[in-house]
This record gives C-alpha cells, sequence and structure tokens, in this order.
C-alpha cells in the first residue's frame, strides 16, 4: 500500500508545476479517457453486445415502464418514450433544480420523481434498480456534447472548482495534480485520464459491475488517502457538476468501459 | 431482469462461417476473495455453457472461477440450414439460464 | 508489500483462517496458489498423457492489461475444419491463479472455423497456456506472458 502510494507521490511531483488555481484544460486538447484504452476494451464499450453495462441499460427500459408507488405510476406515464423525452437530458446534468435551489444529480433527479411523483421510497445510492434507471436515462445522450447551463449555479461550480484543485489528504493531493497536471502519463502502469465523465454510470473493470460518478469519486478520493464524501454529499454534487462543466463539448458514451 | 445477450447475423449464405458472440450476466464470484470482515466469499460461477444449432450441439465449454465476471465467449459455425441457436448456462447454486436466436440461411 | 513484509492479501489469507476457526465448527481450507507445476498437473489432468507440442495455436493476449479482473484472450488454430481434420477442443489454463484451469471449450467440424475469444481473470504477471486438441488425438500448444498492475487508486 505505502509503496503505491510513494509512487503516486513521486509521480506527481516530478511532473507538475502545482499552482492553486491552474488552467484547465483548453477545449481543443480535452479528450475522454476512451483514447486512452486498448483496442479490445474500446471494442467492449463499442458493441452493446460485448457490454455488460447494456444489461443495466435494459433493466432500466423495463424499470421506465413499471408501475410504482403508492400513485401507481410508471415513469412512462409522465414522460412518454425515453428515447425522446430523455434525448439530451444526461448531456446537461447536473442541473439546477428551482424546487430544491441547488443543482441536483441525476440520480437525485431521479429520486425526487420517484418520491414526489410515483410516491415510492427512493432508491438506494448504486441499488442495481437506480443504476438501471440512471443508465436507461444517461444512454439516451449518447453521442451528444456535454453542455452545462452555469447560470444560478455560479456558487456550486466554484465550490466544485475549490473541491478539484484543493490539496486533501495524507497525501496533500488535489485532483488537478493528475487530471490537470499529469494526464497521460503512467501512474502505477495505468494512464492517467483527464477525469472527464463522460461515460457514467459506467462499467469499471476493477468493479466487475456497473457504477455511478460518485462511487468513482470515493473511490479516487479513497486512494488519495482523503475522506471520502458521502453520496449525495453537497461536496459529491459540487464536484460532479464542475466535472461535467470541465468536460463541457465531449460527447457522452454511457455506458463506457473503463479500467 | 436481462440476463443474456447475442450477437449472430440474422442471415448468412449456405456455407459461410459465422460469428456468434455471447454475453451473459453473472457475478463470477470467484469463491478466493474475501469480504472486508475476513470472511471467505463463496464461489459462484457459471460452469457449463452449450449452443446447439436446431438440437445439436455446436460448441460446449466449462468454464471455471479464472472466468471474467459477465461471461463473453465468442465461437463460430457454419451456418448449414436455416433454424435456431439455443444457448443454455448452468452454475453453482442451481443456476440455469438460456437464450436463443434464429438464422436464415439462404 | 507493507513494512511488515507482508502483502494485504496475504494478511486478508491470515485474518480469513484466523476467523473460521476461532467461532466455527469447520475450518475451511484454502488452496494454495497455483504453481507452474500445479498448471503441469492440471494440463495432465484434461489431456491425460499426451505429449504436446508448441505450434499451430496462436494465443492473444495484450502483453500489458488494463486490468487483471478482465483480460481478453482470443485463440486461433490453424486447422481445416472438416469433418476428418478439425479442432475437437481448446483448453486455457494459467500459471499463478489460485486455480489452474480457465476454460475448456469444446469444437467440431461444425465450427468452420477453430477461433475463439473469452475474458479471463489474472491475479498477477504469469504465463497463459492454450492447447488445442486436434481429429487426429494431437495435441498442440501455445503460451504468452501477460503482466498484470494494479490500480493506482483502489476503492479500500
Amino acid at each position: 500500500m505505502i509503496w503505491r502510494a510513494l509512487l503516486l507521490l513521486g509521480a506527481v511531483l516530478a511532473g507538475a508545476a502545482s499552482s492553486a488555481f491552474g488552467a484547465e484544460i483548453p477545449s481543443g486538447e480535452r479528450r475522454s479517457a476512451y483514447d486512452l484504452m486498448s483496442r479490445e476494451t474500446k471494442a467492449m464499450q463499442d458493441d452493446d453486445t460485448a457490454n455488460p453495462g447494456t444489461f443495466s441499460v435494459l433493466d432500466g427500459e423495463a424499470l421506465w415502464s413499471a408501475k410504482a408507488g403508492t400513485a401507481d405510476k410508471a415513469c412512462a406515464d409522465c414522460h412518454g418514450d425515453a428515447r425522446a423525452s430523455m434525448k439530451g437530458v444526461a448531456a446537461r446534468y447536473p442541473a439546477f433544480d428551482p424546487a430544491h435551489r441547488r443543482p441536483l444529480d441525476l440520480e437525485q433527479r431521479i429520486n425526487v420523481c420517484r418520491t414526489e411523483q410515483q410516491k415510492a421510497p427512493a432508491l438506494a445510492h448504486e441499488s442495481k434498480e437506480l443504476l438501471a434507471l440512471t443508465a436507461y436515462v444517461a444512454r439516451q445522450s449518447r453521442g451528444i456534447p456535454i453542455s452545462i447551463a452555469a447560470d444560478r449555479m455560479v456558487e456550486f461550480l466554484d465550490a466544485g472548482r475549490s473541491l478539484f484543485y484543493r490539496r486533501q489528504g495524507q497525501l496533500n493531493l488535489a485532483c488537478s495534480q493528475c487530471h490537470d497536471d499529469n494526464w497521460g502519463k503512467s501512474l502505477a502502469g495505468n494512464a492517467i485520464p483527464q477525469g472527464h465523465p463522460t461515460g457514467y454510470p459506467l462499467y469499471r473493470l476493477e468493479w466487475q459491475t456497473l457504477g455511478s460518478l460518485q462511487r468513482r469519486l470515493r473511490n479516487c478520493m479513497t486512494g488519495m488517502r482523503a475522506e471520502p464524501y458521502a453520496y449525495g454529499a453537497p461536496e459529491n454534487v459540487a464536484l460532479e457538476l464542475y466535472l461535467m462543466w470541465r468536460a463541457r463539448g465531449l460527447a457522452m458514451e454511457t455506458p463506457a468501459v473503463r479500467p | 431482469m436481462a440476463r443474456a445477450l447475442i450477437n449472430v447475423p440474422a442471415k448468412a449464405k449456405r456455407g459461410e462461417v459465422v460469428a456468434i458472440k455471447t454475453l451473459i450476466s453473472h457475478v463470477m464470484e470467484s469463491g478466493f476473495r474475501y469480504s472486508n470482515t475476513g470472511q471467505l466469499i463463496p464461489r459462484n460461477i457459471i460452469t457449463w455453457f452449450q449452443c446447439t444449432y436446431n438440437g445439436e450441439e455446436i460448441f460446449s465449454a466449462e468454464l471455471h472461477a479464472a472466468m471474467a465476471a459477465n461471461p463473453f465467449i465468442t465461437f463460430h459455425t457454419v451456418a448449414t440450414e436455416s433454424g435456431k441457436l439455443e444457448f443454455t448456462w448452468t452454475g453453482d447454486n442451481g443456476f440455469s439460464a438460456t437464450e436463443s436466436a434464429t438464422i436464415t440461411v439462404e | 508489500m507493507n513494512q511488515y513484509g507482508t502483502t494485504r492479501r496475504d494478511v486478508l489469507k491470515a485474518a480469513g483462517i484466523l476467523a473460521a476457526g476461532a467461532g466455527t465448527a469447520t475450518i475451511r481450507a484454502v488452496p494454495a496458489d497455483a504453481t507452474p507445476a500445479a498448471m503441469q498437473a492440471a494440463i495432465r489432468r484434461v489431456i491425460g498423457e499426451a505429449s504436446v507440442k508448441p505450434g499451430k495455436v496462436s494465443l492473444e493476449i495484450p502483453p500489458l492489461v488494463e486490468n487483471g479482473n478482465t483480460v481478453p484472450c482470443a485463440v486461433t488454430v490453424e486447422s481445416p475444419m472438416t469433418a476428418k481434420d478439425y479442432v475437437k477442443a481448446v483448453h486455457i489454463f494459467n500459471e499463478k491463479n489460485p486455480q489452474p484451469n480457465v476454460i475448456s471449450m469444446h469444437l467440431g467440424p461444425r465450427a468452420g472455423r477453430a477461433n475463439v475469444s473469452t475474458r479471463i481473470r489474472l491475479s498477477d504477471t504469469q504465463t497463459v497456456v492454450a492447447i488445442a486438441e486436434l481429429s487426429d488425438g494431437s495435441f498442440w500448444s501455445a503460451s504468452t506472458n501477460v503482466i498484470i498492475t494494479l490500480g493506482a487508486c483502489l476503492e479500500d
């Protein structure tokens, strides 16, 4: 465990001119982690019948039409055919919700519908059902460029950006030191991506299952030896928001496959 | 709940060799992993897979714990006649799944 | 490897054995990691005493994989795949996983082409062996050394 941490530290210190508020990656250089993957892993993502994420999308499709809650309503009852109504939605999430006066990510938005419209219990974080619905909705945005409307969300974007640039944890590392300053270089045999959440929820080979962006962020923070934020915590949503804004222009890939 | 995905061409010429890709949703718990509390997680894997073409076996396999989760197996067959391809997976804890696909051979 | 010279896996294994012994009636025997000798024994159990010659088999695995949980693996065997001369089976073995067998695939003349692919799990950098059994009773093999790295940021 310690050698891995030292390798990480060494790689970062060797390469980085660490800055508190460095420049983000220029739009012309923005790349999805897809580009760093091997030919076989790319093929796994591109072929729906070889991509285990497809199972979640199919489960989500079934859930979309299933009646739920005391209101006995299905998503389809209000939203009709997801292929039309949900097209482009995931590409602009997290989005500001006037009722809650803050941004909600897709999982939270789905649960707001579940509890307030369907009158059903909220789906647990990382549950099969929530992942399936999120995957199904986000799949409808595949190929669509990410585009976050910053109005009314500036303070949340700033919060997310601060988190991205803030040194934290036992290694005193900031996200930016790997993902802004050292992307493309190798860390213990893995290529460091720029960290754009273009394909969530995605099938991570390390997890051997589909998982959300928040799971990945918590994973990163544990790896950095920092205390991860709880699922649904405002810090996680702010970070998701900033990352999606930072990824603007890149196409959605859900359900992606990543190492 | 979606279980298996099959990729086989819908149409083929007689005598043509076609590729068949199969993917099944299964955790393939190896039986060698430990939980956070130090308990050995029991093995739970698919152990056998078979494909028949109009009732005759054209491919089968015995799977072991070293197969990745969500087993993906591709193989080939000669398109001999129109008909039905049937796929069967069985494994630990009474696991059993079947899927089928049709092929039109002209 | 930590400062005590143990790996995380050794520590967890020890914990598991201790936990099993402490309160429960049975102690579950945990198999030792496979070794090259164990792989040879597994090969013998599957193909019997026949001699295996290198050749005819091509085993394609990326030399450096992104994640040992899902290693793409393709095997092609040179064979006309006719009713008289075909590949009966393709077996894949590994050297260092806890268990040496990976998969045994049964083909036949109806396959048309002896080309199969799958995704396997490899726990460590090691040699993977593919053995093809032909209809004339001969056995042919290919082997590849694969480098497995642990992900930089583990979840726990």
